[in-house]
């Protein structure tokens, strides 16, 4: 306690110091390997070593582009799914709640005490051929009579939305239920009625919430493999999948580490552009 | 003056058991400033939301002009709020928050930023246009919720506690300046407040509430000097509340003394009644009374505040305050224990119910 007393400016450093070195071992170190095993050549058999091998990220460019592509474009559309799931849902529980609200929110989330694994199998059995959900799409014909439901991309799809969900949820109600309800009467009483006094008034305030929760969505959806291995098949793989098998199947670690290092700028320059489409300044308040 | 731009007929309304307002009928001349003023939870603001809209009367209607408004959501009134908390939109602009209410009725874009442009000037936050609320202080804050209401150039504008979060010195500046606005504008102001100075020195008409009901209404001087109620005598500024009986047109006290009241004053009371005057309508002079309009007493306290002295005397009639103007040079206190008399104009009393046992 001296010390602290006698530099008082050390405090804000001791502070964050126990989260600087975090980053450093768990983030900054093994990002450096990741980058330079990415650069390597070899095999397991003979050992890797640096070469500087750029076209590691070429072949897996050039040779995995349709599961990058598909992982973009699941991601994408679970964190549509999920956001349009969630705002009506979670709207209701933050502005109509009332006195069930915490309850509402406990089983919003409670699902999801249940581990991934368990969770994503379930999905396994509410879509599978002989199970209830297509049985009913197959009676009323939105399903063929051999259709299914398990092994497509809808299957896949549905499994990364409900994964994800409470990172989507849980922003949104933060941001809808923070919202004064006072700044709704205002535009009722400027003569906007309630759909324009949603769109003017809640939307626009909610979009921080938006913003997180789309985030927190796309992100790990975007990276996401258990999903297409569980509910769909190798031709529903995504990006995932591959890095997993290279990683742990096929033992191509440089391979698989531009892989990883490719799905990382992916997501930083996508992220950026997204939050520069919304404007951070609106975002930030 | 004629035209009446609010009118409540029998209107009541009731939350649950609760009845926060309790038949209440009242009209409000155009180009009026009319304050309903109480202490909290005696209606004024329910009431007052019931002609915003946001609230349906359980009981009664609420016409605006001719057209019978009482289920109308706020949106379709012709009415605009100034909200206590002033519920700027945090999101927009100044600009854009003042010209909310014109984007939603459709005005055309050049003529809205004209009138976004006047509204501003008339509340003195010309070139504020881009900045946030919250980049506003306070006062500031209130005057765009005043531009974004008046903008809209509505019937009637609602103003709850419009004064209620800003200092003491800000607040009287804002008062006098809401007077200005609402003289410069000719619109129909309805101004909701539990500050009696407030309500005194903007309003034409106060309707003094009190649980649920309209306790009596008129214009500021008349509640001042001719309240008709205990309460009303009490809400607004100081009265001294004299018991006794009415006996030949005079108030007869405990001890027997009659103190002459205005002929006026009776308001058809008869028994017991209270007999009302005003701390400062009371002139003090030493040694004992002459028979009349006069009560003996001694000075139990007093308190020198500069312009004034106040005086508490004990008398047979109970205790009154005297407020006694220090006008001439030189200043003259009684001492505590002196004996006092205290005389008044009969023409400045006034006369109310006798307490109920």
């Amino acid at each position: 306690m001296g010390y602290l007393r006698r530099h008082p400016r050390a405090v804000p450093y001791l502070l964050i110091a126990p989260g600087l070195a975090w980053l450093a071992v768990l983030f900054v170190v093994p990002l450096y390997y990741l980058v330079t095993t990415s650069l390597q050549s070899g095999d397991i058999y003979e050992g890797f070593s640096l070469t500087w091998r750029w076209s590691n990220y070429g072949d897996m460019l050039s040779q995995y582009r349709p599961q990058l592509v598909r992982s973009a474009q699941y991601a994408a559309i679970a964190t549509i799914a999920a956001l349009l799931i969630a705002y009506p849902l979670v709207y209701f529980i933050a502005r109509r709640g009332g006195q069930w609200k915490s309850l509402l929110l406990v089983l919003l989330v409670a699902p999801f005490f249940v581990t991934y694994l368990i969770r994503t199998l379930a999905w396994q059995t509410i879509l599978a051929d002989e199970g209830d959900v297509v049985g009913v799409l197959r009676d009323v014909g939105i399903l063929a009579d051999d259709g299914r439901l398990l092994a497509t991309s809808f299957a896949v799809v549905a499994g990364i939305t409900y994964n994800y969900f409470p990172f989507m949820a849980l922003p949104l109600y933060v941001a809808l239920e923070q919202l004064d309800g006072r700044l709704l009467e205002a535009s009722s009483d400027l003569y906007a009625n309630p759909v324009k006094s949603f769109l003017r008034v809640t939307l626009p305030i909610s979009l921080p919430g938006v913003f997180a929760g789309t985030l927190t969505t796309f992100i790990p959806a975007m990276g996401d493999f258990v999903n297409a291995q569980l509910l769909g098949t190798p031709k529903q793989y995504m990006i995932g999948n591959v890095i997993q098998s290279k990683f742990l199947v096929i033992v191509d670690y440089p391979l698989a580490s531009a892989g990883a290092v490719i799905l990382m700028v992916l997501i930083l320059v996508g992220v950026a552009l997204y939050a520069r489409a919304l404007g951070t300044e609106r975002l930030t308040g | 003056m004629s035209e009446i731009d609010v009118r409540l007929t029998g209107v009541t309304k009731r939350f649950g058991e609760f009845t926060a307002v309790d038949d209440i009928s009242l009209e409000i001349p155009r180009g009026s400033f009319f304050a309903m003023l109480g202490p909290s939870g005696c209606g004024k603001t329910t009431t007052l939301r019931m002609i915003g809209g946001f609230e349906a009367p359980t009981v009664g209607t609420v016409t605006l002009g001719d057209q019978d408004v009482s289920n109308l959501p706020p949106y379709r009134r012709d009415v605009n709020t100034v909200f206590q908390s002033y519920a700027l939109f945090p999101h927009l602009s100044i600009a854009d928050n003042v010209g909310f209410g014109l984007r939603e009725q459709g005005v055309p874009k050049a003529e809205r930023a004209t009138r976004v442009g006047e509204a501003l000037e008339l509340v003195d936050l010309t070139g504020f246009e881009k900045r946030k609320p919250r980049q506003l202080s306070g006062g500031q804050q209130q005057r765009v919720a005043l531009a974004r209401a008046l903008v809209n150039r509505p019937r009637v504008l609602l103003l709850d506690e419009p004064l209620g979060a800003l200092d003491l010195k800000l607040r009287r500046q804002m008062q006098l300046e809401l007077k200005r606005i609402q003289q410069e504008v000719g619109i129909t102001f309805v101004h909701v407040t539990h500050d009696q100075e407030e309500a005194m020195t903007m309003a034409d008409q106060i309707a003094v509430m009190h649980e649920g009901r309209i306790e009596q209404l008129g214009g500021p001087t008349e509640l001042y000097e001719r309240p008709r109620t205990a309460f009303v005598a009490g809400f607004l500024g100081i009265s001294n509340l004299i018991a006794g009986r009415l006996d030949g047109g005079d108030v007869v006290v405990a001890d027997g003394t009659r103190l002459a009241v205005a002929p006026t004053a009776a308001q058809g009371l008869s028994g017991a009644v209270r007999l009302g005057i005003r701390p400062e309508k009371i002139s003090i002079a030493g040694g004992d009374a002459p028979a009349g309009a006069a009560l003996a007493g001694t000075v139990r306290e007093y308190a020198y505040v500069g312009v004034a002295t106040q005086y508490v005397v004990d008398t047979p009639a109970g205790e009154v305050q005297v407020f006694h103007q220090n006008a001439t040079p030189g200043v003259q206190v009684a001492q505590p224990g002196t004996r006092v008399t205290l005389a008044w104009d009969p023409q400045a009393t006034f006369l109310v119910e006798g307490e109920t046992a």
